[in-house]
C-alpha cells in the first residue's frame, strides 16, 4: 500500500478527535439550548470513540528500523491510551469551566429573559473543541516520525492550550497568564524549530529513519558526530523542554498556573507534559545511535536540565503561599524525576551491550512513560478539588488559608487531596512511590547513583511543602471565608484518580507491564551494536557486569 | 493441619487495615469501642500464631517453627512482578515477638485514650488502626518493598496523630518528625535500590526477598558495603534514634497525645533497630565489623548525654522522652556487639522498653488528663492522693531503670555483657562507659519519682477552674476532687506490669526462642571476625551459659572449633 495511506490508517484515534472537535465548535453556536450545552457530552462520545480505535489499532510497524529507544508504534499506543484515559478524567473536572464564566452566564441569562442568544458570548463550543485539539495535538507527538511532524504536533497541542488559558476564567489574571504562556511558548518553538532546522543541515534529513542512519553511519565510521548536529539536538531538547516545564524553560509555569482554572491548569500540568516527553524520547531516539561518548554533550545537559529542575523547582516551591504556584513548581520537579528516566534510558541505548528491552526495572523508557500516568493521576485530583473551593469574592481557591480544614469541612474532598498529595510525595503505598522505584531504579542500574541520591533528597525537600497542603487541609481552623460548592461530575473525576493513584499503587502490575511492552523496541529494530571506541575491551561486557558509578 | 497457618499473616495486616478504613462509616458513639474489638481482634489472632509457632512439628517437643531461626508461615501476594515484587509475609522469633508487642499495646492505647480524645474521635482511632496494620507489616514482610511501604507509611497516621491530637506546639513536632524520618528513610530507599541493583547485576533478576538480596550483598566490596551502611543509618538511627540525630524525638514525644506517645516510644523507635538488626547485620557484614566501635560510641555517648539530659528536663514527659534515646543506646550497643548475647538483649531491650516507656508515658497521660500539667515544679507527693497511680509509676520506673527481678535489668545486663565479651569488636571499655548510663538512669528516674510521687503534697492548680475534672465520690483526706485511678485506667496498666515482671523473672523462654534467629543474622558478621587474626575467645561458653539450652547443656557444650580457634 501507499506509504502515506499507511500512515493514516494509524490516525483514527486523531481524526475522531478532529471531527468531535468540529462538531463541538458548531454545536456550542446553535441557538437550541439543548444543542448548545451538548459539546461537554460531545467531547466525551468522541474520546470514547478515539479510545475505541486505539485499542483495536493494529500496530503497524515502523518505517524506521532504528530505532534505538523505543519502538514508535508500541509507545504511540500507549500514549494515546494513557490520553484518552486521563483525558476523560481531564474532561469530567473541566466539564464545568465554560459554564461558570460570566460571560456565559450573562448570555444564557438574556436568551431567558426572551432575547435572541449571542453564540459571541459564550465559550462551551470553543472550549471543548480545542480541549479535544489540543489532545489530538499530543497524540500525533506520540506517532511522530519527522521533524517537522513533530513540529506542527506540538504546535497543535500548544495553541490551543493559550486559548483555554485565557478564556477559562473571567479574571484579567487569566488573560495575563495566556500572554506570557502564548510569548513563551512561540519563543520556545522558534528555539527547537532553529534546532530541527539545524539537524535538518547536518544531517540533510527530516525524517527520524534518515537521521538514525546518517548518525549510525558517523558512529560507525569512528567519526565524532557533526557539532552542527549536537548544537541542533540541543537546541531542540531545550526548545521542547518548555512543554515539560524544566529548568530552563520554566519561567512561565507558576504564573500560568496561577492565572488559569483549576481543571486548565491540571490539562496543562498532563497534556502538554506528555506531549514534551514523547517528543523527546522521539528526538533523542535516533541520535541514540551514537555511542555513549560521541553524546556526552546531550547526556550532561539532560543531567544538569534534571537536577536543576528538582532542585529548583523543589526549593522554590518552599517559599510559595500560593497553593497553585506551589504545584507549579512541583510540576517541574516532577519532570526533573522524569528527566531522571530518560537520562537512564539514552545510557542505556548508547552502552553497547546494555540490557534495555524487557529488562523491567532498568528501562528508563517505560519507567518515565509510567510515571506520566501516575504524577496525571495525582495532579489531577489536586486541581480538581482546588477548583472546588471559592472564596467569597468568587474566585478560585488560590492560598493555603483557602483550603484550611478542606478536610472537616468536605471529608472526601479532603481525602481526594490527602491520596493526591502523598501520591506526589512518592510516599506508599500510592502509585508515585511505585513509580519513583522505577525511575530511580532504572538510573540506578546505569550507574547514576548521584542522580538518584539527589533526586531522593529533593523528594525530602518537595515533602516540606505537600505536608504545608495536607496540614492547611486537616490541622487548620475551617476557613469560613470560602465556600465548597462539589459538582458530580467534578467529584466523580478526581475520585476516579484518587482512586486510581491507591490501585494503582498496590495493584500496579499491569501498568508496568503495559509501559515496559510500550517501551520495547520492536524486533525488526534490534540494535546493532554501536562499535567500541578503540582499545577498550572493558566495555564488551554487559552493562550488568558494570558496577562503576557514575554522576 | 486442618487451616494453613500461612494465612494468618497477611489476615495479621489487614484486621487493622480494614477496621480502620471500615470506622470511618459507623457513628461517632461506637467507634472507640469498635477500635478497641479490633485490636483485640488482632491480638487473639497474634497469639494464634504465636501458639502454633511454639506447636512442636511432627510431635517432637524440640522442634518448633522457631527452633531452626528460619522464616515460616511464609505466604505471598503478587504484586509487581517484572520488579521482583510481592506482598510477601514470613516470621522469625524476633519478628513474631515485636508483632506481639505490638498488638498487645494497642489495645491499651485504645483503652487508655478513651477519655482523653474527645474531638475528632474517628480519625484519631482511624489512624491508630491504621497505624497498628502498617507496623504489624513492618514486622512481618520479607520483600524489602513491602517493608519499606509499612515503614514509611507509619509516617503518615502519626504525623496526623501529633499534629491534629498534639498539644500546643503539635504543628512544628509533627512537620519535624515527619521530615526528619522522611529524608533519612529516603536515603535508605536509595540504598536499598543499590542492593537490589547489586543483585540484579549478580543475578540477572530483580528481586527484592530480603533474603536473597542479604545473600548478595555480603559480596559487595567494603567500601560498597559502608555506603550501604551509611544509607541504612540514615534511615534507621535517626527512627532510633541514635545520637546525634536524636533531635526530632523529645520534640515529638511530648507534643504527642498519650496514645501517639506510647505507640511512638513502644514499637515505632523499635523499627530503627529493627531495621539495623534486620538489614545492617547480614547485608553489611565487613562493614559493621568495620564499623561497629564507631556505631557503638555513638550509642554510649547517646547513653550518657541524654541521660545527663534527662536529669535536668522539668517536664515529665520530655524526661521519659529523653530517656528513650538513652535506653535505646543500650539496644543499639548490644546489636553492634555482633555476638548472640548482644543481639538477643538488643530484641529483649526493644520488647523491655515497649512495656516500660508505653506503661510510663500512660501514667504520664493520666496526669496529663487530671492536672493539664506535665511541669515536675507544680506538683509532687502524689502518692498520698493517688497511691494506685503511684504504685504504677514507681513500678515502670523501677522497671525502666533496671531493677534486678523486672524486665529492664535482664536487657541491660545481657547488652552490657555483650558488649564485655565482645573482645573481638567492642571490648570492656563500651561496657564501663555504657555502665555509668545504668547509674544516671537511676538518678534521674528516682529525682523525678522522688518529687513527683513522694515529698510534700503537691496538686496542680487546674486550668479552667469552673469545672474541677473528676469531682468523685473517693476522698483522700484534703485533696478530694483528686481521682485516683479509675478501673479502666487500672486495666490498662495492669496487663503492662504484668508483662513487666514476667518478662524479669522468666526472661529465658523468650530468649531461648530467639537464639536460634538470632545466631542466623549474627552468622555473616561472625564469619567476617573469624576470619581476623584475633577470633573470639570464650562467647559460646557464655553463650550456653545464658540460654540454658537442654541440648547443649547435656551435649557437648563447647563447640570444638571455637575452642580451638580460642587457645
Amino acid at each position: 500500500m501507499n506509504p502515506m495511506l499507511d500512515k493514516l490508517s494509524t490516525l483514527w484515534p486523531e481524526m475522531t478527535l478532529l471531527a468531535g472537535a468540529c462538531v463541538c465548535m458548531l454545536a456550542g453556536l446553535s441557538g437550541s439550548a439543548v444543542v448548545r450545552r451538548s459539546p461537554r457530552w460531545i467531547a466525551a462520545v468522541s474520546l470514547l470513540l478515539a479510545g475505541l480505535c486505539v485499542a483495536t489499532s493494529s500496530v503497524a510497524e515502523p518505517r524506521h528500523t532504528g530505532a534505538a529507544l523505543v519502538g514508535v508504534a508500541g509507545l504511540a499506543v500507549y500514549v494515546k491510551m494513557a490520553i484518552v484515559a486521563v483525558g476523560l478524567l481531564l474532561l469530567l473536572i473541566a466539564s464545568q469551566v465554560p459554564d461558570r464564566l460570566r460571560q456565559t452566564q450573562d448570555a444564557e441569562a438574556a436568551t431567558g429573559r426572551g432575547g435572541v442568544f449571542d453564540p459571541a458570548g459564550v465559550m462551551r463550543g470553543e472550549f471543548f473543541a480545542f480541549f479535544l485539539l489540543s489532545l489530538c495535538g499530543a497524540m500525533l507527538c506520540a506517532g511522530a516520525e519527522d521533524l517537522v511532524w513533530l513540529f506542527l504536533a506540538l504546535e497543535l497541542t500548544s495553541l490551543p492550550t493559550y486559548v483555554m488559558v485565557a478564556t477559562s476564567r473571567d479574571r484579567a489574571g487569566a488573560q495575563e497568564s495566556a500572554v506570557k504562556y502564548f510569548f513563551l511558548g512561540a519563543m520556545a518553538a522558534a528555539v527547537f524549530l532553529y534546532g530541527f532546522a539545524l539537524i535538518y543541515g547536518a544531517t540533510g534529513s527530516t525524517q527520524y529513519d534518515q537521521i538514525a542512519a546518517f548518525v549510525h553511519a558517523q558512529s560507525a565510521s569512528g567519526q565524532a558526530l557533526p557539532p552542527l548536529f549536537i548544537v541542533g539536538l540541543v537546541l531542540a531538547v531545550v526548545g521542547v523542554s518548555f512543554k515539560i516545564a524544566a529548568v530552563p524553560m520554566h519561567f512561565y509555569a507558576a504564573d500560568v498556573y496561577q492565572g488559569a482554572a483549576g481543571p486548565v491548569t491540571a490539562f496543562l500540568a498532563f497534556v502538554p507534559k506528555t506531549a514534551g516527553f514523547v517528543s523527546l524520547i522521539g528526538l533523542l531516539g535516533p541520535a541514540c545511535q551514537a555511542n555513549a561518548e560521541q553524546l556526552q554533550p546531550v547526556i550532561w545537559l539532560l543531567w544538569i536540565m534534571a537536577v536543576l529542575s528538582m532542585t529548583v523547582g523543589n526549593t522554590l516551591g518552599l517559599l510559595q503561599h500560593n497553593v497553585k504556584r506551589v504545584l507549579a513548581y512541583s510540576s517541574i520537579a516532577h519532570s526533573g524525576y522524569m528527566l531522571v528516566g530518560l537520562i537512564a534510558a539514552v545510557a542505556a541505548a548508547t552502552t553497547p551491550g546494555a540490557v534495555t528491552a524487557g529488562e523491567h526495572l532498568g528501562n528508563g523508557v517505560a519507567a518515565l512513560l509510567f510515571y506520566l500516568v501516575a504524577y496525571g493521576l495525582a495532579t489531577l485530583g489536586a486541581f480538581a478539588v482546588l477548583g472546588c473551593v471559592t472564596t467569597d469574592q468568587g474566585d478560585e481557591a488560590q492560598t493555603y488559608d483557602d483550603i484550611a480544614g478542606l478536610g472537616q469541612r468536605h471529608p472526601l474532598l479532603g481525602v481526594i487531596m490527602l491520596i493526591s498529595v502523598l501520591s506526589l510525595v512518592g510516599l506508599p503505598p500510592m502509585v508515585g512511590f511505585l513509580g519513583k522505584i522505577y525511575l530511580f531504579g532504572s538510573a540506578i542500574q546505569h550507574g547514576y547513583i548521584w542522580l538518584v541520591i539527589i533526586a531522593v533528597l529533593n523528594s525530602a525537600i518537595s515533602a516540606v511543602y505537600y505536608l504545608r497542603i495536607i496540614g492547611a487541609c486537616y490541622f487548620a481552623k475551617p476557613n469560613d471565608q470560602t465556600q465548597v460548592a462539589v459538582s458530580p461530575a467534578v467529584q466523580l473525576g478526581a475520585l476516579v484518580a484518587a482512586v486510581g493513584a491507591v490501585m494503582l499503587g498496590v495493584a500496579g502490575g499491569r501498568l508496568v507491564d503495559a509501559a515496559r511492552d510500550a517501551a520495547a523496541p520492536p524486533d525488526a529494530a534490534v540494535v546493532e551494536t554501536a562499535p567500541l571506541p578503540d582499545g577498550d575491551a572493558e566495555s564488551w561486557s554487559p552493562q550488568w557486569a558494570d558496577t562503576s558509578v557514575k554522576w | 493441619m486442618m487451616y494453613s497457618p500461612d494465612q494468618l499473616l497477611p489476615l495479621l495486616v489487614l484486621i487493622p487495615l480494614v477496621g480502620g478504613l471500615a470506622l470511618s462509616l459507623l457513628p461517632n458513639q461506637v467507634v472507640p469501642a469498635m477500635a478497641f474489638v479490633w485490636t483485640v481482634v488482632t491480638l487473639a489472632v497474634s497469639v494464634v500464631v504465636a501458639c502454633l509457632a511454639y506447636q512442636p512439628i511432627d510431635g517432637n517437643p524440640a522442634v518448633t517453627f522457631l527452633s531452626s531461626g528460619d522464616l515460616f508461615f511464609e505466604s505471598f501476594i503478587p504484586w509487581v512482578d517484572g520488579f521482583g515484587l510481592s506482598f510477601s509475609f514470613g516470621l522469625d522469633a524476633i519478628s513474631l515477638w515485636l508483632v506481639l508487642l505490638t498488638t498487645a499495646l494497642m489495645p491499651l492505647v485504645m483503652l487508655g485514650s478513651f477519655s482523653a480524645i474527645k474531638h475528632r474521635v474517628k480519625e484519631y482511632y482511624t489512624w491508630l488502626l491504621l497505624l497498628e496494620a502498617a507496623m504489624i507489616g513492618t514486622f512481618v514482610a520479607t520483600d524489602l518493598i513491602f517493608f519499606y511501604i509499612c515503614f514509611e507509611f507509619t509516617l503518615v497516621p502519626l504525623f496526623f496523630l501529633i499534629g491534629i491530637f498534639g498539644s500546643t506546639q503539635r504543628l512544628k513536632a509533627a512537620k519535624v518528625f515527619f521530615l526528619y524520618t522522611f529524608t533519612g528513610s529516603m536515603l535508605t530507599f536509595a540504598g536499598v535500590l543499590y542492593v537490589a541493583w547489586f543483585n540484579a547485576s549478580q543475578t540477572g533478576l530483580w528481586s527484592f526477598e530480603i533474603a536473597q538480596l542479604a545473600r548478595a550483598a555480603q559480596a559487595m566490596s567494603l567500601e560498597q558495603q559502608t555506603w550501604v551502611l551509611l544509607a541504612l543509618l540514615a534511615g534507621f538511627a535517626v527512627k532510633v534514634p541514635l545520637f546525634p540525630v536524636h533531635t526530632w524525638l523529645p520534640l515529638a514525644h511530648t507534643e504527642a497525645p498519650t496514645g501517639g506517645s506510647v505507640i511512638l516510644a513502644g514499637v515505632l523507635l523499635k523499627l530503627g533497630t529493627y531495621g539495623l538488626l534486620r538489614f545492617a547485620l547480614p547485608m553489611t557484614p565487613i562493614a559493621t565489623v568495620v564499623y561497629a566501635p564507631t556505631i557503638a560510641t555513638f550509642a554510649v555517648v547517646g547513653i550518657l548525654y541524654t541521660a545527663l539530659i534527662c536529669w535536668v528536663q522539668k517536664d515529665v514527659k520530655k524526661l521519659i522522652a529523653y530517656s528513650s534515646v538513652s535506653h535505646l543506646g543500650f539496644c543499639v550497643l548490644g546489636m553492634f556487639a555482633l555476638n548472640t548475647i548482644g543481639v538477643s538483649a538488643a530484641v529483649m531491650y526493644m520488647i523491655n522498653h515497649g512495656l516500660s516507656t508505653g506503661a510510663l508515658f500512660l501514667c504520664i497521660g493520666m496526669i496529663y488528663e487530671r492536672f493539664h500539667t506535665r511541669e515536675m515544679a507544680r506538683m509532687g507527693g502524689l502518692a498520698r492522693v493517688m497511691p494506685i497511680w503511684a504504685f504504677f509509676m514507681v513500678f515502670f520506673s523501677l522497671a525502666s531503670v533496671g531493677l534486678p527481678g523486672l524486665n529492664g535489668f535482664v536487657g541491660e545486663f545481657l547488652a552490657l555483657l555483650g558488649a564485655f565479651m565482645a573482645r573481638d569488636v567492642l571490648g570492656v571499655g563500651y561496657a564501663v562507659a555504657a555502665g555509668f548510663g545504668m547509674i544516671l538512669a537511676a538518678i534521674y528516674i528516682l529525682y523525678m519519682v522522688g518529687k513527683v510521687v513522694f515529698g510534700p503534697v503537691l496538686i496542680p492548680e487546674h486550668d479552667d477552674q469552673h469545672q474541677p475534672p473528676y469531682p468523685s465520690g473517693h476522698t483522700h483526706g484534703k485533696h478530694a476532687h483528686v481521682r485516683d485511678l479509675n478501673a479502666r485506667e487500672i486495666m490498662t496498666l495492669t496487663p503492662l506490669a504484668v508483662g513487666c515482671l514476667l518478662l524479669g523473672l522468666f526472661p529465658t523462654p523468650l530468649l531461648s526462642s530467639l537464639k536460634p534467629a538470632v545466631d542466623k543474622l549474627v552468622e555473616p558478621a561472625r564469619l567476617v571476625l573469624a576470619g581476623r587474626p584475633h577470633g573470639e575467645a570464650t562467647i559460646d561458653e557464655v553463650t550456653t551459659i545464658i540460654f540454658i539450652d537442654p541440648t547443649v547443656q547435656h551435649g557437648h557444650p563447647q563447640d570444638p572449633d571455637a575452642a580451638r580457634h580460642g587457645h
